[in-house]
C-alpha cells in the first residue's frame, strides 16, 4: 500500500512544481539553519572528557579580606599559591593537580626555525593521568620532579612536528627561555572542548604546546597568561606570598562519598585557617564538577545561543508557511480525493496518502537542509573565532537533521490531510 | 471600499484556517524581523564606533622578547627601537605602549575619588606610554597639555607603579566630573597615590568591545611611562601619509637590525588598523549579516506563502468572480477585493506580532541583555510586511480580475 502512496505522491509532487518547490525550499531553508546553529551549540556545550568529567572537581574556597564582604559572594574562581601547594600535599583525592597558563619563548636547536612563543602549561604532575592525556612517545614526569623543580617538558604532538618532525623527541634537550630542559614525553593529539581546566586563556583554546612543572616555572620566573585577582596589598614581585588568586585546582574523586567528604575537607580547612587568621571571611567553599564548572562560567558565548533561537523562529515560520501551502494543495485535490472517497478508499487511507505525501517532502526538504547545514557549517569555520575549526557535523546530528526534517514535515501535514479528508465524496463528484 | 469589507469577513470566515495561519505567519515574521533589524542596528552601531585613533596610518607591532632580560636592558632596547622608527622615512612618530584601542581586551582599573572608598566610582580603560603617544596614535587633545618627557617614568614586568600625572578621555572626565571642571582635579586608579588630570583627549577608545566596555564606552586613561614588560611591549607606530605600507615593511627590518633577540610573530605580529578593527568587531559583523541574510529570507518566504495561498484562493473562487463580474463588477472591484482581503489579514497579522515583537524583545533583555525594542523599529516593520502583503497578493489578484464573466455560465 505504501508503494502506492508514494507513487501516487509522486505524482501529485510533479504536478505542482513551482508548489513543491517552494514547500522543499522553505523545508531545506528552516532546517539548514536550526541544524547548523544547533551542532554549533553541540560543539560548544559538549562534554570535554566524556565518562571521566563526572569525577573531576574544582575546589573553590575564600581566602579574601573583608574588604567589600558580602555573605552572598562567590568565592573567587581560582585559588592562591599558598593554598593550592597545601591541597596538593594534603593528598585527599585520588589525584589533584594545580596549575595555570603561560607563554614561554622556545630556542629552537635547529637554526632554521626562528624563535618563538609557545603557550605553556605550568602544572604539577597528576595533570596527565587525572585528565588521561594520551602520550605518543614517553610520560609524563612524576612528583619528585615538581618537589626538585627538574626541568622536564612535556610537548604536544603539534609541536614535536614541527621542532623534530614527528620523531619521538623524549631525552633530548629543548631550550625554553635560556634554559635547557629535558623531554620526557611527547601528548598524541588532545584537545578537550571546552578548554575546560583553564577558561581564562580562552574557553575554546587548543591545547597548550609545552608542558612543564608549576615548581620549575615559577622558580624561572615564566611570565603567567590568565587571570589574577588580588586583594589587600595585591600583586608583588613575590607571586607565592601575593594574595592573589592565579591558579587553577583539579581534583578526581571516584564517589559521590569521597566528593562529600573532600567538601568537609575543605571547609575544615577554611575555618583552621579562618582560626589562623589568614582567612578573614567565614568559610564559603564550593566543589562543582567539569559540567557545573562550565555552566558557572556560562562558556557557551550569548551570540550562539540567539543564534539558536532564531534560527528556530526561522524553521516555525518555513512550517506555518508550509502548512499553508500544503493546505492550498490538498484541497485544490478536493476532486481526486472525493473520487477515491466515492471508490471505497477510507479516510484513514486517504489520510495515509497525504501524509506520505508530506513526508516525500520533508525528506527531500531534509538533504536539502542538510547540505544547507554544511555551507552554513563550512562558513562557521572560516570565522576566526577560536571554536570556529571545531564546528562539524557528527553522525547523530545528521540523523537528527532527517528526524527533524521528517517529523516537522508530518506535523505540519496533519491539518491540511485531516481537513482534505473531511471532504464528503458525494459532493465533489456532483460539482464535477 | 468601505462597503465590502463585512461580505470580504464572511468569505474569510469560510475559510478560517488559511486566514489563520498567513495572519500567523505575519505575526511571526514581524516579531522576527523587528529584533533582528534591531540588533542588526546595534551591532552596525557598534561597527562604527570611533576609535579616536588616525586608523588610516598607524599601525602595531607586537614586539616580544626571545631572552630574559632585566628592566633597565628592556628599557635601553626600547629607548634604541624608538629611535630607530621614527628615523625611518615613511614613519612619523612612534610610541611604546601596554595596549592600543580595539586591541579586544586588556587593562582597566577601577575609579574611586578618595584612597578609601570601597565602592568605585566607574571604570576606566588604562594605557601606558611616552610623550610622543598621544602624537603617535593621532589623538585629539581637548583640553591641557601632552607629557613632558621627565615625567615618563620606566614601568618594569607587573611593577605597581602610579604616575602623579595622568591623561583622561572627555568621556571619563565627564564621568567623574560632570561640571567641567576635570582639569587640574585628582583621581585613584585602584593605587594608594593620585593621579592629577593634565590633559583631556576626545574621543579614546577603549581596548575592548565586550558589554563591560560598552557600558563604560569611551572612558579611558593614559599614565605617562615606558612599559618596560619582560613579556613584551606593543609599539605603535604613525606613519606618514600614504606611507603605511611602506613603513608596515621597513620597520620589522629595522627592529631586526636594532636587535636579533626579539619575536615579531610572522602571521600577525604587525596589524594596521584595518586588520584590528575586522578582527575586534568580526563577531559583531557576522551575526549582523546572519541577521539580515536571515531577515530577508524570512521575508521572501513569507510573501512566496500569501502567493501560493491566495492563488489557491482565486483559483477555487473563479466561478463566484465570475457571477460577480456578470452581475456588474468591475474588474478593479474584483482586484480591490482581494487586495483588502489582504490587507484585512495583514492587520491582523501585524497587530499579534506587533505583541509577539515586544515579548521576544523583553525575553531577549532578560536573556542576552539587549536593549528595549525602539518603536520606530515595530512601526516600520509594520508597515513593510503590510506593504509585502500587498505586493504578495498584487499577481493572483490581478489574474482574479482577469476571470471572465463567462466562468459564470460554465459547468453546474
Amino acid at each position: 500500500m505504501f508503494a502506492y502512496y508514494l507513487d501516487l505522491a509522486l505524482r501529485s509532487l510533479r504536478r505542482n512544481k513551482a508548489l513543491t518547490a517552494l514547500m522543499v525550499l522553505a523545508i531545506a531553508l528552516g532546517i539548514g539553519a536550526s541544524m547548523t546553529t544547533l551542532t554549533v551549540l553541540h560543539v560548544l556545550s559538549g562534554d570535554p572528557l566524556p565518562g571521566r568529567s563526572g569525577s573531576l572537581y574544582y575546589p573553590q574556597m575564600d581566602p579574601r579580606d573583608m574588604d567589600g564582604y558580602k555573605p552572598q559572594d562567590d568565592p573567587p574562581e581560582q585559588v592562591t599559591w599558598i593554598d593550592g601547594m597545601a591541597l596538593l600535599h594534603a593528598k585527599r583525592a585520588r589525584y589533584q593537580a594545580l596549575m595555570t597558563g603561560g607563554a614561554v619563548p622556545i630556542q629552537p636547536a635547529n637554526s632554521a626555525i626562528d624563535p618563538f612563543f609557545e603557550d605553556a602549561r605550568y602544572t604539577s604532575a597528576d595533570f596527565f593521568p587525572m585528565f588521561d592525556v594520551p602520550f605518543l612517545f614517553g610520560h609524563g614526569w612524576n612528583a619528585a620532579d615538581d618537589g626538585a623543580s627538574a626541568h622536564v617538558v612535556v610537548l604536544s604532538r603539534k609541536l614535536n612536528d614541527k621542532l623534530f618532525g614527528g620523531k619521538d623527541s623524549t631525552g633530548q634537550m629543548l631550550r625554553v627561555d635560556d634554559m635547557a630542559f629535558r623531554i620526557v614525553g611527547v601528548l598524541d593529539s588532545w584537545r578537550p572542548t571546552p578548554h575546560f581546566y583553564d577558561l581564562y586563556t580562552g574557553s575554546y583554546s587548543s591545547e597548550e604546546g609545552v608542558f612543564v612543572p608549576l615548581t620549575t616555572a615559577t622558580d624561572m620566573k615564566f611570565t603567567h597568561n590568565g587571570s589574577n585577582d588580588c586583594w589587600g596589598k595585591g600583586q608583588s614581585d613575590n607571586m607565592k606570598t601575593a594574595t592573589c588568586t592565579w591558579l587553577q585546582l583539579w581534583v578526581q574523586l571516584d564517589t559521590p562519598a569521597e566528593a562529600a567528604a573532600y567538601r568537609k575537607f575543605l571547609l575544615n580547612y577554611s575555618s583552621e585557617q579562618k582560626a589562623l587568621g589568614r582567612f578573614q571571611r567565614p568559610p564559603n567553599v564550593r566543589l562543582p564538577d567539569v559540567m557545573g564548572w562550565l555552566d558557572y562560567n556560562k562558556v557557551v558565548p550569548s551570540d550562539v545561543h540567539l543564534q539558536v533561537w532564531l534560527a528556530f523562529g526561522f524553521l516555525l515560520v518555513c512550517l506555518v508557511n508550509t502548512v499553508g501551502l500544503m493546505l492550498a494543495k490538498f484541497l485544490r485535490r478536493s476532486g481526486e480525493l472525493g473520487i477515491r472517497r466515492a471508490l471505497g478508499a477510507s479516510r484513514r487511507s486517504l489520510f495515509a496518502q497525504l501524509l506520505t505525501e508530506a513526508g516525500v517532502v520533508g525528506l527531500v526538504g531534509g538533504s536539502g537542509g542538510l547540505l544547507l547545514a554544511l555551507l552554513g557549517l563550512w562558513l562557521v569555520r572560516r570565522q576566526p573565532s577560536d571554536y570556529a575549526a571545531l564546528a562539524y557535523l557528527d553522525l547523530p546530528m545528521l540523523l537528527a537533521t532527517f528526524a527533524a526534517a521528517v517529523v516537522a514535515t508530518l506535523l505540519a501535514g496533519l491539518l491540511p490531510a485531516w481537513r482534505a479528508c473531511l471532504i464528503p465524496p458525494a459532493l465533489q463528484l456532483k460539482s464535477n | 471600499m468601505s462597503l465590502q469589507i463585512k461580505p470580504i469577513l464572511v468569505a474569510l470566515r469560510r475559510h478560517k484556517a488559511g486566514t489563520l495561519l498567513i495572519a500567523v505567519q505575519i505575526a511571526l515574521t514581524l516579531a522576527i524581523v523587528c529584533n533582528a533589524l534591531f540588533i542588526i542596528h546595534q551591532r552596525l552601531a557598534t561597527l562604527s564606533e570611533r576609535s579616536g585613533v588616525d586608523e588610516a596610518n598607524v599601525f602595531v607591532i607586537a614586539n616580544q622578547w626571545a631572552v630574559d632580560w632585566t628592566t633597565q636592558q628592556i628599557d635601553a632596547q626600547v629607548r634604541a627601537d624608538m629611535l630607530a622608527l621614527r628615523q625611518l622615512p615613511g614613519v612619523r612618530n612612534a610610541a611604546p605602549s601596554t595596549g592600543y584601542p580595539l586591541q579586544g581586551g586588556g587593562w582597566d582599573n577601577f575609579i574611586t575619588m578618595t584612597p578609601d572608598q570601597i565602592k568605585p566610582t566607574t571604570d576606566s580603560a588604562v594605557y601606558m606610554g611616552d610623550e610622543h603617544l598621544l602624537d603617535t596614535l593621532g589623538l585629539r587633545l581637548v583640553a591641557g597639555r601632552n607629557f613632558h618627557s621627565d615625567e615618563v617614568l620606566v614601568m618594569g614586568t607587573q611593577q605597581a607603579l602610579v604616575p602623579p600625572q595622568v591623561i583622561v578621555s572627555k568621556a571619563l572626565a565627564h564621568r567623574l566630573f560632570p561640571d567641567g571642571s576635570a582639569l587640574g582635579k585628582s583621581f585613584y586608579a585602584m593605587a594608594a597615590s593620585p593621579s592629577t588630570i593634565i590633559g583631556i583627549v576626545d574621543p579614546l577608545h577603549r581596548q575592548g568591545a565586550s558589554p563591560w566596555d560598552k557600558l563604560h564606552a569611551g572612558q579611558s586613561l593614559i599614565w605617562p611611562a615606558r612599559p618596560d614588560d619582560a613579556r613584551g611591549v606593543f609599539y605603535i607606530v604613525r606613519a606618514k601619509p600614504g606611507q603605511l605600507a611602506a613603513a608596515m615593511r621597513e620597520a620589522p627590518k629595522a627592529l631586526y637590525a636594532q636587535s636579533r633577540l626579539r619575536i615579531i610573530d610572522p602571521k600577525d605580529g604587525i596589524q594596521d588598523y584595518a586588520q584590528i578593527r575586522h578582527r575586534v568587531f568580526d563577531s559583531d559583523r557576522g551575526m549582523a549579516i546572519l541577521m539580515g541574510i536571515i531577515s530577508a529570507v524570512l521575508l521572501a518566504i513569507t510573501a512566496a506563502g500569501i502567493v501560493g495561498l491566495t492563488s489557491f484562493w482565486v483559483g477555487q473562487r473563479r466561478k463566484q468572480i465570475g457571477i460577480r463580474r456578470a452581475l456588474g463588477a468591475t474588474r478593479g472591484d474584483i482586484l480591490g477585493y482581494f487586495l483588502t482581503e489582504n490587507l484585512l489579514i495583514g492587520i491582523g497579522g501585524v497587530l499579534a506580532g506587533v505583541v509577539l515583537a515586544f515579548g521576544i524583545n523583553l525575553w531577549m533583555v532578560s536573556q542576552f541583555e539587549t536593549a528595549r525594542l525602539s518603536l520606530a523599529y515595530v512601526a516600520s516593520g509594520v508597515v513593510l510586511l503590510l506593504l509585502l502583503g500587498q505586493g504578495a497578493v498584487l499577481a493572483p489578484a490581478v489574474r482574479a480580475s482577469h476571470v471572465s464573466p463567462v466562468e459564470a455560465t460554465r459547468s453546474v
